[in-house]
């Protein structure tokens, strides 16, 4: 029978990223010196499994470099070995190697072999150390007879079973039978010990016998057929030439009673305290799935959305019946069926976009890891608190928001927190904190990086923008404002590029990405106390919340995050700069005024900007007023891509369909004060585009 | 048919002795932790039980030793998954009232081989 173990290989892997990440988690959360034996017990046992797996399934390199991982996790567990810093971070190491491993067998590539051999090397010297105060092992250092002889034609083995060798399940005839394969066996039992009827036990054992077993067998194989009885029982085993010589080799376990066992189970195995380990690989759910195509989705969403649809199947049957011969006195009816009907849908659909919904976790677990190992590299003392990590997010926004957070978390390790002699110097525990924390507000998900290190340092921020050019001599910005400009393409405050997080992305990228995703991001920061930056994402991109507004006889529709506020006109505010550009006075500062029929050249219901509504945007980090008739609902909308049905316009971000039916456009608030800025835009010049057009 | 209750936490190892049980003509009944296999053995009478020993929630000896303890396990052979590093824990495992061991990486054919050996 052969059986095709690549079968099995998947699982596999996926069971064995899940361990190195459980692995990883429990690392870092390990204080050297001392160690939560819990813990010890997880990452040993996450170890333990790869091990074997790999073993099993044929990874001989994968199990080779676990087995080593595996036996210095053992010692740590049982005391036999310290818990040092060194010796978490050699494992932290290993465990990053391990990964890759599992990834080159996994996608078939060329292993890093240089590296393993350097890593396995690291957890050699580790394991050869002499402060890990081994003890020597417990048992079997009883040096082994010679079992091997080969003139031995003849064997004699006495078997007497104790009372409770039936008792574990293990059967003589069994291991007659397997003698009995080896040679020729004659049995001879002995009856003398059979209790009287009266105090018989069928449940204990009271035979013993004699066996004489003929043919070429070496003395290991006739006990390897008794290894797992020879605590249970005597044996005596002899070949008939040594028996000659009465200088018998014999082998006797110790006697045993009925207490068989029972010191050991005073003092239960460590991992028997274990209880509750298992909820964390639960709770972790599958390592890195932010880049698989694929989602795991909980049976309780699923069940939600099945009993979601079999209440539509009713609501649909009933108006069914309602429909056949339909008399206006049911009309009360046909209401309450389509409220229900409206109801259902409405929780169809949030049902539907839950099942894209992953908890931020997913984004946050690289977090403690890269935190550990940048403080590490920098000699900061950094704790790393995390909230809020089952607050959900939609899988593509939670793709786009890892590589900004990296960003910024980075920044808090490398900028924020102190060194800990400035730290100490300033009254402060010489340990930084950095907060990551997500939560719900008003159908968006705010995510908050906080530290409690210096802040920001207005003075050597704005002597940099003058010194770059970013503002202009003279000009002070309001303290916000200063704070804003680190977000300008081109800024860096670092004395010196550090590779942790200067890498040639600034912070502008990190905006440009957040507002691509239709979020935005703020900093709050008090000098000494530190910085928090807080961004604010839509819970998915698949719908937006949106400003409903009139020009002409169109409805467009604003996305509510770029809105800043929306004003009357007062007429004294506008100018005009050089007789032709509108801008409007908005307290201290000049905006551009876009006039959206001029944009979008479609007639307009109203041209006098007297008394007209103006809808204050922010796209890109500029400011203009957009001019519009109305201001109309703010609802959800769901977005269509105007890219796949029609083509790409400028000013246009997508359409959607209106309760209606009608087709209205989204702006794109970015692309539209960029167009507004083209020289001419109001010569009409514009696609000219209507939604009842595009429609 | 003689039916095999199979317990480990690991999918995989999981998988792969079902499959080659099933394959040998056994019934397999599948448990991921010792708690698991307690309750699975209360419902469900097998012949072999085939239990992992590093396990979360319960280990495969406090299994053991807590299945022997229930009348209808008393006699039943059970075998554990161990690995060739761990002697101490056979012994452990004998004390807790292990049949015997098979010991991790096998194969297939080693597995078939051991369980036909024990149920005879």
């Amino acid at each position: 029978m052969s059986i095709d173990m690549a079968q099995f290989h998947q699982t596999f892997f996926e069971e064995s990223f899940e361990g190195l990440d459980l692995m990883e988690s429990g690392l870092l959360d390990l204080d050297a010196g001392d160690a939560d034996i819990d813990l010890i017990n997880t990452i040993f046992r996450a170890a333990h499994s790869i091990k074997g797996g790999s073993g099993t399934f044929g990874f001989k390199r994968v199990c080779e470099f676990t087995h080593i991982m595996e036996t210095l996790l053992d010692e740590m567990r049982d005391k036999r070995r310290k818990v040092t810093q060194e010796a978490v971070n050699i494992l932290l190491q290993s465990v990053d190697c391990l990964r890759d491993m599992l990834a080159s067998e996994r996608n078939g590539s060329r292993m890093d072999e240089d590296r393993v051999s350097q890593i396995q090397g690291m957890l050699n010297d580790l394991f050869n150390k002499k402060e890990a105060s081994q003890l020597p092992a417990a048992g079997n250092t009883a040096p082994k007879e010679d079992n091997h002889d080969p003139d031995a034609q003849v064997w004699h083995i006495r078997f007497i079973p104790f009372p409770n060798l039936l008792a574990k399940g293990n059967d003589p005839v069994r291991m007659f039978r397997e003698l009995d394969l080896l040679g020729e066996l004659e049995v001879v039992a002995n009856i003398s010990n059979l209790a009287e009827f009266s105090s018989f036990n069928p449940e204990e054992c009271y035979l013993s016998w004699n066996l004489t077993l003929k043919g070429a067998v070496t003395m290991e194989s006739i006990k390897e057929i008794f290894e797992w009885v020879e605590d249970d029982c005597e044996l005596d085993i002899r070949s008939l030439s040594q028996e000659k010589t009465a200088d018998a080799v014999e082998h006797q376990s110790r006697p045993e009673g009925a207490g068989n066992g029972s010191e050991k189970e005073k003092n239960p195995s460590p991992e028997s305290i274990n209880r509750d380990s298992s909820k964390a690989i639960d709770k972790r759910g599958a390592p890195a799935t932010a880049e698989n195509s694929s989602i795991r989705v909980s049976i309780d969403k699923i069940d939600g959305l099945i009993n979601m649809v079999g209440e539509l199947v009713i609501i649909q049957s009933m108006l069914a019946q309602l429909g056949k011969d339909f008399d206006i006195d049911q009309l009360g009816k046909l209401r309450d069926g389509l409220s229900q009907l409206e109801r259902n849908t409405r929780e169809l659909q949030e049902n539907v976009m839950r099942i894209r919904m992953l908890p931020i976790s997913f984004a946050f677990n690289r977090f403690p890891r890269m935190v550990h190992d940048l403080s590490q590299k920098m000699g900061k003392q950094i704790e790393l608190k995390m909230s809020g990590e089952n607050t959900e997010l939609d899988k593509t926004v939670m793709e786009k928001i890892v590589d900004p957070l990296v960003h910024l978390v980075r920044n808090s390790v490398d900028h924020g927190v102190e060194m800990p002699e400035a730290r100490r110097a300033c009254g402060k525990p010489e340990t930084g904190l950095v907060h990551l924390n997500a939560y719900h507000k008003g159908g968006n998900i705010v995510i908050e990086i906080s530290d409690d290190g210096a802040g920001l340092n207005k003075e050597r921020i704005l002597r940099k923008a003058q010194e770059k050019g970013l503002i202009k001599d003279g000009e002070i910005p309001s303290e916000e404002g200063i704070n804003e400009l680190i977000f300008l393409p081109g800024f860096s405050t670092a004395e010196v590029v550090s590779d942790v997080s200067g890498r040639g992305v600034g912070m502008d990228v990190v905006k440009k990405n957040i507002q691509a995703l239709g979020g935005k991001i703020e900093i709050i920061s008090r000098e000494g106390k530190g910085t928090s930056f807080i961004i604010r994402l839509p819970l998915t991109l698949a719908i937006l919340d949106g400003q409903l507004v009139s020009a002409g006889d169109q409805i467009y529709i604003i996305p509510l995050v770029s809105i800043i506020e929306s004003l009357q006109i007062i007429e004294g505010n506008v100018n005009l700069i050089a007789g032709k550009a509108e801008v409007y006075k908005l307290r201290d500062e000049y905006i551009p005024i876009i006039r959206l029929y001029d944009v979008f050249n479609i007639p307009p219901k109203n041209t006098d900007l007297k008394g007209g509504l103006l809808v204050v945007v922010e796209g890109d980090g500029k400011k203009a007023g957009i001019f519009i008739d109305d201001l109309l609902d703010q609802q959800q909308v769901v977005i269509k891509s105007l890219e796949t049905n029609f083509k790409r316009v400028e000013g246009v971000s997508g359409a959607t369909i209106l309760g209606d039916g009608t087709v209205a456009l989204i702006m794109d608030i970015s692309s539209l004060i960029r167009l507004s800025h083209q020289p001419g835009y109001t010569n009409h010049n514009v696609t000219i585009l209507s939604a009842s057009k595009a429609a | 048919m003689a039916k095999i209750l199979a317990v480990d936490d690991s999918a995989s190892m999981r998988q792969m002795v079902t499959f080659t049980l099933k394959n040998a003509g056994f019934e397999v009944v599948e448990a991921v932790d010792g708690q698991d296999a307690l309750k699975v053995a209360q419902t469900t009478k097998v012949n072999l039980v085939l239990t992992d020993v590093n396990m979360p929630n319960m280990d495969g000896i406090t299994l053991i030793r807590q299945l022997r303890a229930l009348p209808a396990y008393k006699f039943i052979p059970m075998l554990m998954l161990t690995t060739e590093s761990a002697d101490n824990k056979k012994n452990e495992g004998k004390a807790a009232g292990a049949t015997g061991w098979l010991v991790k990486p096998f194969n297939p054919d080693q597995l078939v081989a051991t369980i036909k050996k024990v149920l005879g």
